[in-house]
């Protein structure tokens, strides 16, 4: 290309009447959007080339001889575009209208109804009464492997799943066969998307109902379900979720966008990885006393009496946390720990994977070698690891320790019934009853991230928060809310109200975290690196 | 062996050796002055060469007419680069089958004309794009291009002027859609035969990835031929806007369908009634498709004026396309042809784009049922509006093909379509 001297790296056009500024190499459809209007569009993808086949995203360019699509024109100066003129809307009304020429108006028992673009769109513009009298053409359903269904005669052919496959996943397990009005997404010999580590992000990015999850198939109808932000809890990547809950029960988890960790996408084995979330026989309700003895209580008599024998404490203290454990409830552990004496053990333990597992097309993204979400946290805030790489193991010293043991978030699956037997006083917090939590002298029934707010350090020292999508069983309350009250009569300061103000006490103990609010770390999180320059 | 049909009119530039198969070797190329083109070129030069096909007004015979010269000029000059030239022998459109005999009988034109094309833009590879279905074709050049091999006219430094040429023939699978310039690229690259997206345009990003330009097999012929006599040679024939002779291939309900070379500019009237024999059993003519099956219909009164040119019939309302001339008498059911064509478009879509792939069948499958006998007024409008829906929205134009067809034919037409329309409803068929 000449060179034709130096170019502004801004580009200043007219859309719909109004003067936008947007980087050189910006599209139509994103100038658009920086003044606030969305293009329809199908094929188009933010994290997927652009095929411009839709043909729904057409606007007029003045000057330009025929409608423009506009994820693939690039924003020129002194263009003025409309995206709502006369010609413009007439032929998306016209791409509408040959999108239900064949598409099955079976919206009641789509899983995709209520988030369904098609839907959406003719609703805004479509046709009142469609014009067509021909019988659709049917296809059927194809079962494409791993938790992918097919539904042939919902698809619009706008390829984002298999330029998915081709691009992102970099494992083109998915391909365009036939031609014209036959055409259909297949895939290659028998095996399909089974085995494939990410594919269930091809439900995500269908715009209608022709991809669906098997597991989420007829489960709960798109506007049922309240949307929560949250990260997932599978390995310490911590890509960005969402919990879509209905009826105090998490119904499925989609990945929420985040550039900086997981893009538009999340893999298969996080996004299986949420019945636990549901899981019946929890603990409930505060319980005092050992094996035989245990009742329950209520929270206050439950604290008022823990607070008083960890007041006459014998000074030296284990304490073991977990890496699925917030940073404020393992803070808290710390507080109330180094209150009452010497910590001689502070350790966290969580199994590891073999190997890790890239997202070719996306490497930033990568299911981790680490399979919970606060390693890093529970680092940052003085917790080393024990155990081996299935999470077992490594207690031996706490197990027969004969001062003071707390315990947060670590079932103790692997330890038998006599852990913590010589213990002078054995706390136990958790969500899950245990056999080693037999001897515990105070069980405390502590939510799971589901159930409340705090934030985890990812494998890229970025801290990301979490929020309640689910209302805690029983009286089961957060960690840091229980602990933090312990830490606050022990030391004489104040009870934190929130999550935020034990964040708030995180730096006092953890350089990492100091001049970091609560607020600034927000949906998307901050690289605790960035923070400190 | 005679070639079908010839007639003392015809203006014999590039068909002059149809019908004689000795032809076909390089020896018997040369008797008639075959080589000398690419001979001249190599001596004036690049520059000079595509000054002479700019001068000449040679217009891309693939349809859309744009001049040949210009479309070389686009190339880049002085990248490094590999330049492609890619010719266009894909020749699907129905009623179309003049690149067919060209290959068939004069291989070694074609030839030229890739090295003429290939030197003049750059390229050292050309590779030659055929139908799937040209299986005698195939064949034929097959053998003409390992000859031009072994004669040191194709390969390395061609005719001893240091100038590397290669030529490789490349057999579609038999999709209409190859035949888009974009659409072949991606086929000759092994992907699915899908047009892409212009911008950018093959000069700069085309087959694989590099400066491409794609000809059509009668357009490189004629650069065989103009570059050794001269751009202004060339002008001899034709009307100032569309120069030269152009092959017809006519078809339909006359007496003597086949190739016929005429100077562009040649009336219609004149091609129906006097060179092919008039029309089949004494009939009256009824409608005309001129260039193929993707442009409008022309009625018996747009003939009457009409000369075969580009301009000549665009004022007649319809393009002159590739010059396919589809002849049809009083006895043709012209919605029963219509829906044939729409049948065709929709099965050829290749299915991207979402008004072509639901549009084509869409309307084929009204115009089936107006046929039926089961059809309405309101369908007549509807067709109308899908088509106008179909125009100008698409990567390639396809649908705008088949739009055209079928705005032209019920205005035209509207009768032929209301006469079904109320038998149907007489007999009261639902």
């Amino acid at each position: 290309m000449p060179d034709n001297g130096p170019r502004a790296d801004t580009v200043t056009l007219t859309i719909d009447g109004r003067e936008v500024t947007v980087p050189r190499g910006t599209s139509l459809l994103h100038a658009a959007e920086t003044q606030g209007t969305t293009v329809p569009h199908y094929c188009y993808h933010p994290g997927l080339s652009a095929p411009a086949q839709c043909r729904i995203c057409l606007v007029e360019v003045e000057g330009a001889p025929k409608l423009q699509p506009s994820c693939v024109t690039m924003a020129e100066d002194g263009q003025v575009v409309h995206t709502d003129s006369p010609a413009a809307r007439r032929m998306r009304q016209g791409v509408l209208e040959f999108y239900l020429v064949n598409h099955p108006l079976d919206c009641p028992i789509c899983d995709m109804s209520g988030e369904c673009k098609l839907q959406d769109y003719v609703f805004d513009e479509g046709r009142e009464h469609g014009r067509g009298r021909e019988p659709k053409r049917v296809f059927g359903r194809d079962d494409f492997g791993g938790d992918v269904l097919y539904y042939g005669d919902r698809c619009v052919m706008c390829t984002r799943c298999v330029r998915f496959m081709d691009e992102v996943a970099r494992d083109s397990r998915l391909t365009v066969v036939e031609r014209g009005s036959r055409a259909v997404i297949d895939t290659f010999f028998d095996s399909g998307l089974e085995g494939a580590s990410f594919a269930g992000n091809v439900v995500d990015i269908c715009p209608v109902g022709a991809l669906v999850s098997k597991d989420f198939l007829h489960k709960a109808r798109a506007w049922d379900l309240d949307h929560t932000p949250s990260v997932c809890t599978s390995c310490s990547q911590g890509c960005n979720i969402e919990l879509h809950t209905r009826d105090n029960l998490v119904q499925r988890l989609m990945p929420r966008e985040n550039q900086e960790v997981n893009g538009h996408w999340m893999c298969d084995y996080g996004r299986a990885n949420y019945e636990w979330m549901n899981r019946p026989g929890r603990l409930e309700a505060p319980m005092a006393g050992r094996g035989g003895e245990r009742r329950a209580v209520d929270w206050k008599t439950a604290l008022e009496h823990l607070f008083v024998r960890l007041q006459g404490g014998t000074g030296d203290v284990m304490v073991v946390g977990s890496a699925e454990a917030s940073n404020e409830g393992l803070a808290a552990l710390g507080w109330v720990g180094e209150a009452v004496g010497t910590v001689s053990a502070r350790v966290f333990r969580s199994p590891r994977a073999d190997d890790e597992e890239p997202l070719p097309g996306y490497p930033l993204l990568v299911r981790r070698r680490d399979l919970a979400p606060n390693v890093d946290g529970a680092g940052l805030l003085g917790f080393e690891r024990a155990g081996d790489d299935t999470g077992a193991g490594g207690l031996e010293a706490v197990a027969g320790h004969d001062g003071i043991v707390l315990v947060l978030g670590d079932g103790l699956a692997d330890q038998d019934v006599r852990f913590g037997a010589s213990a002078g006083l054995f706390v136990y917090l958790g969500s899950f009853d245990s056999p080693a939590a037999r001897n515990a002298d105070y069980v405390l029934p502590v939510t799971t991230f589901a159930e409340e707010e705090g934030s985890f350090v990812n494998a890229q020292g970025r801290v990301q928060r979490f929020w309640p999508g689910l209302r805690p069983p029983g009286s089961a309350r957060p960690a840091w809310l229980v602990l933090g009250a312990l830490a606050a009569a022990l030391q004489g300061g104040r009870t934190p109200a929130s999550a935020a103000e034990v964040f708030a006490g995180l730096e006092a103990g953890c350089a990492a975290f100091a001049g970091l609010s609560y607020d600034a770390i927000g949906e998307s999180g901050v690289r605790l690196e960035a923070v400190h320059g | 062996m005679a070639y079908p049909y010839r007639h003392e009119k015809e203006t014999l530039v590039l068909s002059e050796c149809f019908g004689d198969p000795s032809a076909r070797t390089v020896a018997g190329w040369k008797r008639v002055g075959g080589y000398q083109g690419i001979a001249r070129a190599l001596e004036i030069g690049r520059e000079a060469t595509i000054e002479d096909v700019k001068a000449s007004g040679l217009r891309g015979r693939g349809g859309a007419g744009f001049p040949t010269g210009l479309k070389w000029s686009f190339m880049p000059k002085n990248s490094s680069r590999p330049h492609y030239l890619l010719c266009n022998a894909d020749e699907s459109e129905p009623g179309t089958f003049k690149d067919r005999e060209i290959m068939r009988w004069t291989p070694h034109q074609l030839i030229e004309g890739c090295l003429v094309g290939s030197y003049a833009i750059g390229a050292s590879h050309c590779y030659i794009y055929l139908r799937g279905e040209f299986f005698e074709t195939t064949q034929v050049m097959a053998r003409a291009l390992e000859e031009a091999y072994a004669e040191g006219l194709v390969g390395k430094d061609i005719l001893g002027s240091g100038v590397d040429i290669d030529i490789t023939l490349h057999v579609g699978a038999g999709a209409y859609i190859c035949g888009e310039e974009t659409g072949l690229m991606n086929s000759l690259e092994g992907r699915r035969g899908e047009p892409r997206i212009k911008p950018p345009f093959p000069a700069a990003v085309g087959a694989f990835g590099m400066p491409s330009t794609i000809n059509n097999v009668e357009t490189l012929c004629a650069t065989a031929h103009i570059a050794r006599h001269g751009g202004e040679w060339y002008r001899q024939w034709g009307t100032d806007k569309s120069p030269g002779t152009k092959l017809f291939c006519v078809s339909g309900h006359v007496n003597k369908p086949g190739n016929y070379e005429f100077p562009l500019g040649f009336p219609m009237m004149e091609l129906i009634d006097d060179v092919c024999g008039g029309m089949r059993d004494g009939r009256a003519l009824k409608a005309v498709i001129p260039g193929g099956s993707s442009v409008p219909i022309m009625s018996a009164d747009d003939c009457r004026a009409c000369s075969l040119c580009y301009e000549g019939v665009e004022a007649a309302g319809s393009m002159l396309g590739c010059a396919s001339v589809i002849v049809m008498d009083e006895t043709t059911d012209i919605v029963k042809q219509v829906r044939r064509m729409a049948h065709f478009y929709a099965h050829e879509s290749c299915g991207q784009c979402t008004p072509c792939r639901e549009g084509t069948t869409w309307a084929t499958r009204i115009l089936q049922r107006i046929e039926d006998g089961r059809g309405t007024e309101d369908d007549l409008d509807t067709l109308v509006q899908i088509s106008e829906q179909m125009t100008g929205t698409t990567i390639c134009v396809l649908s705008d093909s088949l739009a055209m067809p079928i705005i032209s034919s019920i205005e035209k037409f509207r009768e032929d379509y209301l006469a079904l329309i109320r038998r149907g409803e007489r007999v009261g068929a639902a």
